[in-house]
């Protein structure tokens, strides 16, 4: 019985995964966050600009192609001014020039400006001439709170010293807990041997009564009425969920294999609210909604290259360091992160299929999605809580034709309706359509 | 009352005493029970320690385990792209449209692929030039995925890389010695101007074009005549009279193609259609087309062609002819004259002379079906060149020898010349897709691109091109001459390159090459024909002298006078043809093709000597059906000049008396998988190249067993199976009177079958309701339909023993039918006369004589696939509601639902339904293509592969119907009528097979069903089919 194993094996990971992380969240919840604050609130009033304010220009205007601590599309920006300025020698003003108008300083023929633009595959930066100094000032505030980062990549997880220490006060507890349980068995124990011995003491008869008539199990035993009535229901009974147990040989409703790569749909359709069809986007035309290839995912996470914090200790929950899974996806499409560029070596990521239909069976996904406007949801379930995707629907034919029983087509606005539509509801003297009433329920729409 | 009778159930019993009577009173049975003889020797019994209490513990046992293991589903695995191409979505099909010049097909074709899989062939609709794609061309994309193509580069020693053959030829290059390319015909601007630059650069170079079934003759007379080596082009609708003198126009004569032509001609519109009179030997295709058709040697189809000459010009030739030809001939003439520039006339003899001839009466005539100015190039094979190259050879005087395209060692009927000659050269590379004949006599066998790989371009007429992309990367590591060629000049541009540059030089003429590529073809003024790209005229300068032997002025008078003297030679006359099937035989590792039926004679996976009856008699060789249902044959041998062959004998009826026929293209032996080495070399007799050859057959030991799929010959004058007319009665009588719709009796009175009905009828008014139109006028029987619908439906190929055993799989059949009689209404007429069950005019013995065909029947081809009753015998028997109807018309079979009692196959008047016996795919007893990785590629991922114990059959292609439907519903608009199509009937050439709803009054169907020509097949069982018919109407106008 598959549904069932797939539970103990959920119920089995959900525990380990409780005790596991029993045992290390306490490490990883708190996290650096304060230390950062206080650090960019240091460096802030050190460089005359609003870190604060900074960092929010900065994840408005910058963060799509640069990070602090890293190459991306332009490169890291932690302390970039007093970098330029002890490098390069230049100075606040060059910054703010090219800011404000980067191609115009390729074109004057800058020389930094011209190294920068060769050694970044010659992508101009884009203008941001809507900046002021003040911006930029606070920008800059922010870039030169540089080791915010650092900070944070030093406490992720595995890092055995902090582990060690807050592990330890963990084990007492549990330690402390046993024993005060120990303590209670043996008290109890205790308890009941003293009364026991001064019942004994007392004199008071603890013998049982001795049964007056024939005991129950006897006298049904002699019904026999009673007893072949009993067999019946149990006969039905147990035929009832043979029965049942036997319908859903083959249905895998709950299905959650484990995949290659742990993507959540949770964060991707839920938290970000990413369209379900941006990425299976042949939904739309094809009869499968098509996993999406690689070079999808690498639209978002070309400049996602870690999860927040607080994502990140939500994975600590499923046993998830989501950053290494965005690691198997760069290793898989062949990033390469340090000069952000595509090696080329590419692997072919094997998906384990949740939803499979038998072959003799053929849906289409734009005749429900596009033609029907079926969400996507009423056959897949919340998709966009599922951290770990699962089979939601049975998939089974019942379930196929009870829907096209009740679905009503959407026939308004689709010219080709119009001439059948106008003829059907004369006919059954309707307004509506069902699926099956246009013929939904015929053999051949589905098994060919 | 006690009665003292006595019941006996045996003579015996009456007598007490019998020992018999005892022995049987004591035993049930009489003898012993052998129980030992099929439960295994006693003493091996005695000896197992396997009790049967064991045996049923290990049965329990493995049942529960097999149920256990059972409920646990595998996990279904599933690999995106890494990267997605841009514009391949999966599950939605990309067409291409590209060409195929294999140096026998040459067609403009689309290739619809699925995830960057090309799995069907289909006509392009924008090319107006050449054939569409016949069967051969449909099949061809399974050739693409064939288990057997050469993986790569090759040599005696085993596997080489290219660079080893680079190397090699380029050593051998400019040494002083000739440099020989032996190839197909190409007719490719590229290519020929390549070929012309490799001569540049270096020495000795020679381009010597080779056609397995060569069209030298009529090369020749059209180069005599008009200056260039190419052949006339024709276009039969134009013509109102159509004599052929054994031209198999419908088959491969001359490239093939003209069916779609032929049969635009043929339906009748205002009153008014062709007719075509075929003289022939063979009974060919388009002889069982024509309207009259004289069986007749060759020897005297040149006689009978001198005489229409003589008569049209005025003059007189000699010459005897048979009487009853004579008759037809006169008529022939009087119709010349009467239709004179309507009239056209073809020949297929290989005689220089006939061709003269040939084209002077059309040039008289001034046909205009007669096209000179724009020819086509698609034979440029040169018989001289090709033997001129083999005397070099032999004298050792070629360096390098580079073969692409043909399989002389094959196709030669003097292979072991030619095995000699290459062995005297130093290095020579054979390119082809699969080890053959050839490459095993050569150096290097260098493993070529399927032309669906392939970029290329050809010129099929004078200014039509057409332009070949590749609808897949190479599977193996292979590359094609092209590619080769440029390397070994030193270029380092890629073929497409060459040919872009080709085509915007040369030929496009300012326009875009890109939309050239999209649409695969190209029309160009007629100015633009530059010189150099033609292979003929480059060859002709290089070899004009060779040509003058070949008579480049061909003295027509002399011509006729010399076919008027022309006299038999002593023995039996061998025409060697094409079959529709197997072409000349580079396909003949396709499974499709193998078992795709004859035409003709309906026979798979075989060739064989057609006999006529009368010779049959004489020789004492035989058909039988015998008692398993499969058709045996005997053997007889062919002898000339030396050569021999032995093959299985088919009596023909219609086949001249004194003439056999045998079929080019079987008899593979090398690179071919097991299962496919059917039939016999028929190039061993191919002397001179010369299809017509002076034979003696006689009788050899032994039975051939045949795979045929229809042992039935005759209509039985079941008129109402293939309703026919003449023109005559069409255009002057009532349909009811030729389209007799039959009469049952309701209440004692004769009533139309149509009007009768035993079930309540549905209301099909609403949404869709599909009809098939068939017009049996514009039917040539090609069969291009049954293999387009083996590829879009994943039939199975089951092989020459089951088709033989009649399980044979295909959902569409084309049956042919010769008549009893000299035509198919006196075998009505006859069957009308019976007269009592015995008797000289008895149904009994008349019956039997109407089951021998005529010994030159007329021929009806009728293709039958399921026809979606919408009363269905088969619906109303099926315990498990299997099948059932749609609303759309369409009768549903769900093979996820089907239990395989076969009630339904039993119970369908049309025998439609085919079993699965056995299960095909994964199965390596049927080792064809669908047990196989490369081979599944080829497998519509939209339609089901069935299983075993199902029945299945035609599904009037429901996934294309519903495809259009949910393309139309996702754009918001009404399905437009030609997007309604089925595989076969998008297949049609011929325009035969026409789909659409006929709720959709403006549909082509809709307007087809209200023909008088319209009739259902078996209309009296009340079955209202979904399919129907148009009546065949001969034009028998004798003048």
């Amino acid at each position: 019985m598959k549904k069932v194993t797939y539970r103990n094996r959920i119920s089995k990971v959900l525990g380990f995964s409780i005790l596991v992380f029993l045992f290390t969240s306490n490490s990883l919840l708190a996290q650096a966050e304060p230390v950062a604050d206080a650090s960019v609130e240091q460096v802030a009033e050190a460089s005359g600009g609003d870190a604060a304010a900074g960092k929010s220009l900065f994840n408005q205007n910058c963060a799509a192609c640069h990070s602090l601590n890293r190459k991306m599309t332009g490169p890291a920006l932690a302390n970039v001014e007093s970098r330029l300025a002890e490098d390069e020698g230049l100075d606040r003003q060059w910054l703010y020039a090219w800011i404000k108008n980067s191609p115009g300083m390729i074109k004057s023929g800058d020389a930094y400006a011209n190294k920068i633009y060769n050694e970044y595959n010659k992508a101009a930066m884009t203008a941001f001439p809507t900046l002021s100094n003040t911006d930029i000032d606070n920008i800059l505030a922010y870039t030169a709170a540089g080791p915010v980062a650092a900070t944070t990549t030093a406490t992720l997880p595995g890092d055995p010293v902090q582990a060690k220490s807050t592990g330890i006060s963990n084990e007492i507890i549990l330690g402390a807990l046993a024993l005060v349980f120990a303590l209670l068995v043996f008290m109890l124990i205790s308890v009941n041997k003293t009364l026991r011995r001064v019942m004994q003491a007392n004199g008071v008869d603890v013998e049982k009564e001795s049964p007056k008539g024939l005991p129950i199990w006897k006298a049904f035993a002699k019904n026999q009425f009673l007893v072949l009535v009993t067999t019946i229901f149990l006969l039905l009974g147990s035929a009832y969920f043979a029965y049942g147990w036997m319908m859903q040989v083959g249905v895998d409703q709950g299905y959650e294999p484990i995949q290659p790569i742990h993507y959540s749909h949770r964060i991707h359709a839920g938290d970000n609210k990413i369209e379900c069809k941006y990425c299976h986007s042949s939904a739309r035309k094809s009869k499968t909604s098509g996993i999406p290839s690689l070079n999808v995912c690498m639209n978002c996470h070309k400049s996602i290259y870690q999860v927040a914090d607080a994502t990140l200790a939500e994975g600590k929950q499923y046993g998830i360091d989501y950053n290494e899974e965005i690691q198997k996806l760069y290793s898989a499409v062949g990033w390469d992160e340090e000069n952000q560029k595509y090696t080329g070596e590419t692997k072919a990521v094997e998906w384990v299929r949740v939803h499979n239909l038998p072959d003799f069976a053929y849906f289409n996904h734009s005749q429900h999605v596009e033609v029907g406007e079926i969400a996507c949801q009423t056959c897949h379930g919340p998709v966009e809580e599922m951290e770990i995707m699962s089979q939601y629907s049975p998939l089974t034919m019942g379930w196929c034709v009870n829907c096209h029983r009740e679905t009503e087509v959407k026939v308004e606005g689709n010219e080709y309706y119009a001439k059948i539509h106008e003829e059907l509801s004369k006919k059954y003297g309707v307004e509506t359509l069902t699926a099956a009433q246009m013929g939904g329920l015929e053999c051949g729409k589905c098994h060919y | 009352m006690a009665s003292n009778k006595k019941y006996w159930k045996s003579e015996a019993e009456l007598n007490p005493n019998d020992s018999i009577v005892e022995a049987l009173r004591q035993n049930e049975f009489v003898e012993d029970i052998p129980v030992d003889e099929f439960l295994g020797d006693k003493e091996t019994l005695e000896s197992t320690n396997t009790n049967r209490r064991d045996f049923l513990k290990y049965v329990g046992f493995s049942t529960a385990a097999a149920s256990l293991a059972a409920c646990e589903g595998p996990v279904i695995k599933s690999i995106p792209y890494v990267v997605a191409p841009e514009n391949i979505v999966p599950g939605v099909a990309n067409y291409y449209a590209t060409t195929i010049a294999n140096g026998f097909d040459f067609a403009s074709i689309l290739i619809k692929t699925r995830e960057g899989r090309p799995i069907k062939v289909e006509n392009n609709k924008e090319a107006n030039v050449g054939g569409g794609a016949n069967a051969r061309v449909q099949a061809s994309v399974l050739s693409l995925y064939d288990s057997t193509r050469l993986q790569g580069p090759k040599s005696a020693e085993g596997d080489v890389s290219w660079d080893v053959i680079d190397a090699a030829v380029k050593s051998k290059l400019n040494s002083g010695k000739q440099v020989a390319l032996l190839t197909q015909t190409y007719s490719s601007p590229s290519t020929s101007r390549l070929i012309a630059e490799f001569k540049e650069v270096n020495n000795n170079v020679r381009h010597v074009t080779y056609d397995a079934i060569s069209e030298e003759a009529a090369l020749a007379a059209f180069e005599a005549r008009y200056g260039e080596r190419a052949m006339a082009d024709y276009d039969f609708e134009k013509a109102d009279l159509i004599v052929s003198f054994g031209a198999d126009f419908l088959g491969d004569w001359q490239g093939g193609g003209y069916d779609a032509g032929y049969a635009k001609g043929r339906v009748p519109k205002n009153g008014k259609m062709s007719r075509h009179v075929q003289f022939e030997s063979n009974m060919s295709l388009t002889g069982a087309n024509a309207d009259k058709r004289v069986p007749l040697s060759s020897q005297f189809q040149k006689v009978a062609l001198a005489y229409v000459y003589a008569k049209l010009n005025g003059t007189s030739a000699g010459g005897d002819l048979p009487a009853d030809a004579q008759r037809v001939l006169d008529g022939v003439v009087s119709g010349i004259r009467k239709t004179k520039s309507r009239a056209v006339i073809v020949s297929g003899i290989d005689d220089v002379n006939v061709q003269a001839v040939v084209l002077a009466i059309n040039e008289m005539l001034g046909s205009e079906a007669f096209d000179v100015k724009a020819p086509r190039y698609t034979r440029q094979g040169n018989v001289a060149e090709v033997q001129s190259l083999i005397a070099d050879m032999k004298a050792g005087k070629v360096g390098v020898l580079v073969v692409d395209g043909v399989n002389p060692m094959y196709s030669m009927p003097n292979a072991a010349d030619f095995k000699e000659a290459v062995e005297k050269v130093d290095v020579s590379v054979v390119f082809s897709t699969n080890w053959n004949e050839t490459t095993v006599v050569s150096t290097y066998a260098a493993a070529a691109n399927h032309y669906l790989e392939s970029w290329g371009d050809a010129q099929i007429k004078k200014g039509h091109y057409s332009l070949m992309q590749p609808t897949i990367k190479e599977l193996f590591d292979t590359r094609q001459l092209q590619a080769s060629l440029l390397k070994w000049l030193g270029s380092d541009k890629s073929y497409y390159d060459y040919i872009k540059e080709t085509w915007s030089t040369l030929i496009l003429n300012g326009n875009d090459f890109n939309k050239a590529v999209h649409d695969g073809v190209y029309v160009a003024g007629e100015s633009v024909a530059d010189p150099v790209l033609m292979v003929s005229n480059a060859d002709k300068e290089v070899d004009a002298s060779e040509n003058e032997s070949d008579g480049v002025s061909v003295n027509i008078n002399a011509a006729v006078s010399a076919l008027a003297g022309s006299t038999s030679g002593d023995g039996m006359e061998l025409l060697l043809y094409s079959k529709v099937g197997m072409g000349d035989g580079q396909q003949a590792n396709n499974p499709w093709l193998q078992e795709f039926p004859d035409p003709i004679t309906r026979v798979s996976w075989d060739n064989y000597v057609t006999v006529s009856k009368a010779d049959a008699e004489r020789l004492e060789l035989i058909n039988e059906n015998v008692a398993n249902g499969g058709l045996d044959g005997s053997y007889a041998t062919i002898s000339a000049n030396g050569v021999s062959v032995t093959a299985p004998v088919i009596i023909q009826p219609g086949q001249a008396k004194g003439t056999i026929g045998l079929s080019f293209g079987y008899g593979k032996k090398e690179g071919m998988k097991s299962e496919m080495k059917t039939g016999v070399n028929a190039f061993a007799l191919y002397q001179g190249f010369n299809k017509i050859q002076s034979v003696s057959l006689s009788k050899a030991d032994g039975n051939h067993e045949f795979a045929c799929i229809q042992l039935h010959k005759t209509l039985m004058g079941r008129g109402d199976i293939i309703k026919e007319t003449t023109l005559e009665i069409f255009n002057t009588k009532d349909h009811a009177e030729w389209n007799h719709v039959p009469q049952v009796s309701l209440n004692h009175q004769e009533v139309p079958a149509t009007s009768v009905d035993l079930w309540d009828s549905f209301d099909r008014t609403i949404g869709h309701h599909f009809n098939m139109s068939i017009d049996l006028n514009a039917c040539t029987g090609c069969g291009a339909c049954v293999i387009a619908c083996h590829a879009e439906n994943n039939v199975p190929v089951v092989g020459k023993a089951e088709v033989r055993k009649s399980r044979d799989m295909h959902w569409l059949r084309i049956d042919r039918y010769y008549s009893s009689e000299e035509s198919f209404e006196a075998d009505n007429t006859k069957k009308n006369e019976f007269d009592g069950l015995s008797g000289d005019n008895g149904s009994l013995g008349g019956f039997g004589e109407l089951e021998d065909p005529s010994a030159n029947p007329q021929v009806a081809f009728q293709p039958v696939m399921c026809q979606h009753c919408n009363h269905a015998p088969c619906e109303t028997v099926c315990p498990v509601a299997a099948t059932s109807h749609s609303r759309q018309g369409q009768n549903h079979m769900a093979y996820n639902r089907c239990v395989g009692t076969r009630y339904c196959a039993n119970n369908c008047p049309y025998k439609v339904r085919r079993f699965n016996w056995f299960l095909y795919n994964n199965n390596d007893e049927f080792d064809f293509h669908m047990n196989n990785d490369l081979g599944k590629m080829v497998v519509n991922p939209d339609v089901n592969v069935r299983s075993r114990g199902v029945i299945e059959k035609c599904s009037m292609c429901i996934q294309k119907t519903q495809k259009s439907i949910l393309d139309a519903k996702r754009d918001g608009r009404p399905v437009a009528d030609e997007e309604f199509q089925t595989a076969c009937s998008s297949a049609c050439n011929s325009g035969a097979i026409v789909f659409g709803d006929i709720n959709d009054a403006e549909s082509e169907v809709a307007e087809l069903k209200e023909s008088n020509r319209m009739y259902h097949l078996l209309e009296h069982v009340g079955t209202k089919p979904n399919v129907f018919y148009h009546v065949k109407v001969r034009n028998t106008t004798e003048a």
